[in-house]
């Protein structure tokens, strides 16, 4: 392609399907304590 | 549905639903005005005929692309995941903020918790307590392996004896109960010494060490009770602490008023303390305060994420990355899964605050506010209502959320802010959705 560069593909669906396990930390308890940012997060699942 | 953007000379287009991130030519990114699906096999004429500064050959070119990303489900792409909104009801605990002190020896102007009591009696954590709040959330976290626990004020320090007595109760029975605890601690530094030090780069898998930037800043909110600064004190401490934390997290933590939206330059002293991981945030306040965000301050706050992020932008391009900044840090292939992105914290459900006296809210910012009491550590009592109304909010079910381009990178934004603000936890702030928009997309310009 000329005109698009591709920096991320589109994955989200596809976390769907393995998703949901929990096993991940609640995103307030990490630095912000007073906002909420979720896509700042480590998926524990992969690893 | 899509969101583009033009950022530091990049013109950015996000395929919100499936997490595809473009970097494209101003010609696609005008297009996009225009093009949408369904597709021809050509770019239309009435299209063509609005980019006139362009050949057609090569607006022609550009659509043939546009379209071929749409087949491919990278743009356009549908909102599937409703399907998956209510998979939080019944979620164990996993995480808890445990207060430890309802005392605090800073008198910070803009503390939420008025000055560490809450509104209520200045009191600390008892040990019995402490060891208690472990028993509780093991017997309700299911099978949860990972516990997390972090160590809350007012300021935990003032309560050490309860911090370590409850973090070595908690490693003598995690194994026998297959659990993990990570501990984190958020301090204000003042009681620092090497015995806590040590304990704290050896039990805590992160903490939050709070400073609010340049000297004259910091000391303006954050005074000692007896009025003097406190960024004299805590400095040197914090970075004795940084300094043995080797691999293990670490955030300076700091927050930003209308007293100093130059913020930037906060962030740029806390980095030139030698302090590399930093996370300096927007105060939560009543507006009618004089410190407090307020609308009219937003063009100068998104100038000033601009700012940040040039800087970082360049540092990255000359390979010399100084400093991390909490709220642009995104992981565009391994961040969580769509369904932890469908809700924000957790708070309520997943996670939730002991006070001192054992009674449970479901986070800090709630604590105190009696119609969201949860129940107590001591009786085993927890609110199944409050819970499902927590499991239940979710981008679809906040006003706003669904149609916003932002919903699986912020997940909905703080339930907490929203109560605080707007008096309804299904409506998100919108003075904070504003920041958090612009802190996304300086975020992935970052990545691209």
């Amino acid at each position: 392609m000329t005109h698009i560069k591709t920096v991320n593909k589109a994955n989200l669906k596809q976390t769907a399907a393995k998703g949901g396990c929990g096993k991940c930390q609640t995103s307030c308890q990490s630095a912000c304590k007073t906002s909420c940012t979720v896509a700042n997060q480590k998926c524990e699942a992969v690893k | 549905m899509i969101h583009k953007y033009k950022q530091n000379g990049h013109y950015v287009v996000l395929d919100v639903c499936s997490g595809g991130v473009h970097e494209v030519d101003e010609l696609a990114y005008r297009l996009l005005d225009y093009a949408k699906p369904p597709f021809s096999d050509s770019c239309p004429d009435d299209i063509t005929a609005k980019l006139s500064d362009f050949s057609p050959d090569e607006i022609n070119e550009c659509y043939l692309e546009l379209k071929q990303l749409y087949d491919e489900g990278m743009l356009f792409t549908d909102d599937d995941y409703e399907k998956y909104a209510d998979m939080a009801l019944n979620a164990p605990i996993k995480a808890m903020c445990l207060h430890v002190s309802h005392d605090c020896n800073l008198r910070c102007g803009y503390c939420f918790a008025q000055t560490g009591d809450f509104g209520g009696d200045r009191m600390l954590m008892s040990k019995q307590t402490g060891m208690r709040a472990m028993d509780y959330l093991i017997a309700h976290s299911g099978d949860r392996v990972n516990l997390e626990v972090d160590f809350f004020g007012g300021e935990p320090l003032m309560a050490w004896d309860t911090v370590v007595e409850t973090v070595k109760y908690a490693r003598s029975i995690e194994k026998q109960h297959n659990k993990n605890f990570r501990f984190t601690i958020t301090t204000n530094g003042i009681l620092l010494d090497d015995e806590k030090i040590e304990f704290i780069n050896r039990e805590m898998s992160n903490c939050v060490l709070s400073l609010d930037g340049r000297k004259e800043v910091n000391d303006r909110i954050r005074p000692c009770i007896n009025g003097k600064g406190s960024y004299d004190v805590i400095v040197p401490k914090f970075q004795k602490l940084v300094q043995g934390r080797k691999d293990k997290d670490y955030y300076v933590r700091g927050t930003f008023t209308k007293y100093n939206l130059d913020f930037a330059e906060d962030v740029l002293h806390i980095n030139s303390l030698g302090f590399e991981q930093l996370s300096v945030e927007p105060v939560v306040a009543d507006p009618s305060l004089p410190y407090a965000i307020t609308e009219s301050d937003l063009p100068r706050i998104f100038d000033e994420y601009d700012r940040l992020e040039k800087i970082m932008e360049e540092q990255k391009k000359a390979g010399e990355r100084k400093f991390n900044f909490f709220h642009f840090m995104i992981d565009l292939n391994q961040g969580p899964c769509v369904i932890k992105r469908l809700r924000g914290c957790g708070c309520g459900n997943e996670y939730v605050a002991v006070t001192p006296d054992g009674d449970i809210y479901p986070c800090h910012q709630f604590v105190g506010i009696e119609q969201w009491r949860m129940g107590s550590i001591f009786t085993d009592e927890l609110s199944r209502e409050i819970k499902d109304k927590f499991a239940r909010l979710h981008i679809y079910s906040k006003e706003g959320c669904r149609d916003c381009w932002a919903r699986f990178y912020c997940s909905g934004g703080c339930n907490a802010n929203s109560f605080i603000y707007e008096g309804d936890i299904r409506k998100p702030h919108t003075l904070a959705c504003e920041m958090q928009k612009k802190r996304i997309e300086c975020a992935i310009t970052l990545n691209l």
